[in-house]
């Protein structure tokens, strides 16, 4: 074997698992991300909100997280076949009815589910708020996601804030976590 | 040959007869082993949560219809992502999932065989001169000395 065939295929190995282990490095980078970002608003911290440009399931365009800034966002992931998600789904609507005047935003994120379904339970729950549709799952790694429905609050500077729900969230939760979201600066 | 040719082209019609009429008529149990679960990241065949059941009713509904196995697919990842099929598709940079196993045995078998030649080569014995009855050659220079002294032997 020549000497330059022998480096260049000791190169190409060397190359190979460099590029192997790179990517088992920023799978593992990826999914602890979510996982510390739900620990960080868990313990009080005021992370930033992960970014995210949606479309909107009636197709009226995109919606980014970013455009909402100087805004308090409800942020409610969730899928129309998830039993809790029936029941806060009149919660929310009414919150956004209550607070869509003071710089306040529900934004439904819908997750894991069909079109038509998603589209049959936002005429059936009467939702006004702006719901986005998440095909790819991608805020479902980025926010460290357990399950559905689960409820994160973003304050004016773009960051979470407040308490994070998994399961259902009540008028009062809603309320309380609106106001901190408004009043919070980092 | 003819033969050889012949029988590889009956057994390619025989094969590729069932992958025909599974790509036009595809069953619910086929496609439970190809479409992954959303939530639960397994088959749909191993799944038994809300999502799931309600995928294999829309894979039911898209049987009735007609629909082909390849459209089905599309249609849900249309919905749910690629990441929704159990095997990656043969296109596009997904193809690079099929290739890279493929470029990677073959540079391993060319680097297997290049070692191998190169270790066989080492270790094998040299090989005696038959002219020169079971001895080493002698070195060239020795040799002509050899001849010259023998000439001037005869001489």
């Amino acid at each position: 074997m020549g000497r330059g065939l022998k480096i260049a295929l000791q190169a190409g190995a060397v190359l190979l698992v460099a590029l192997l282990v790179a990517l088992l490095g920023w799978q593992v980078f990826r999914t602890n991300e979510g996982r510390e970002l739900a620990g960080k608003v868990d313990s009080g911290q005021a992370p930033p909100a992960p970014v995210f440009e949606l479309e909107e399931l009636d197709g009226g365009g995109t919606v980014s997280l970013a455009s909402l800034r100087g805004k308090a966002v409800v942020l409610n992931f969730w899928a129309s076949w998830c039993g809790p998600c029936k029941d806060e789904a009149p919660e929310l609507e009414a919150a956004w009815q209550r607070w869509r005047d003071r710089d306040v935003v529900v934004v439904g994120i819908n997750l894991q589910d069909f079109d038509t379904d998603a589209r049959r339970f936002v005429d059936r729950y009467g939702l006004t708020y702006p719901v986005l549709q998440d095909r790819e799952g991608w805020t479902w790694g980025r926010y460290g996601l357990k399950g559905l429905p689960e409820t994160w609050f973003v304050n004016t500077e773009g960051r979470l804030v407040g308490e994070r729900f998994e399961g259902p969230v009540s008028a009062e939760d809603l309320d309380e976590n609106i106001r901190l979201a408004l009043e919070s600066e980092a | 040959m003819n033969r050889a040719l012949f029988l590889a082209v009956l057994v390619a019609l025989v094969a590729a007869g069932p992958v025909a009429a599974s790509e036009e008529h595809p069953t619910l149990a086929e496609l439970e082993q190809e479409v992954i679960c959303p939530t639960c990241h397994t088959t749909l065949a191993l799944s038994s949560s809300p999502i799931a059941d309600r995928m294999r009713a829309f894979i039911r509904e898209r049987i009735a219809a007609g629909d082909t196995k390849g459209e089905i697919k599309s249609k849900l990842v249309d919905q749910f992502g690629e990441s929704v099929l159990a095997a990656p598709p043969k296109k596009g940079f997904s193809l690079l999932v099929w290739l890279l196993p493929l470029v990677g045995i073959a540079v391993a078998g060319i680097v297997i065989g290049l070692l191998a030649r190169r270790w066989s080569r080492a270790r094998a014995p040299a090989q005696p001169d038959p002219s020169s009855n079971g001895r080493a050659p002698l070195d060239p220079d020795l040799e002509r000395r050899l001849d010259e002294e023998l000439a001037r032997f005869d001489a």
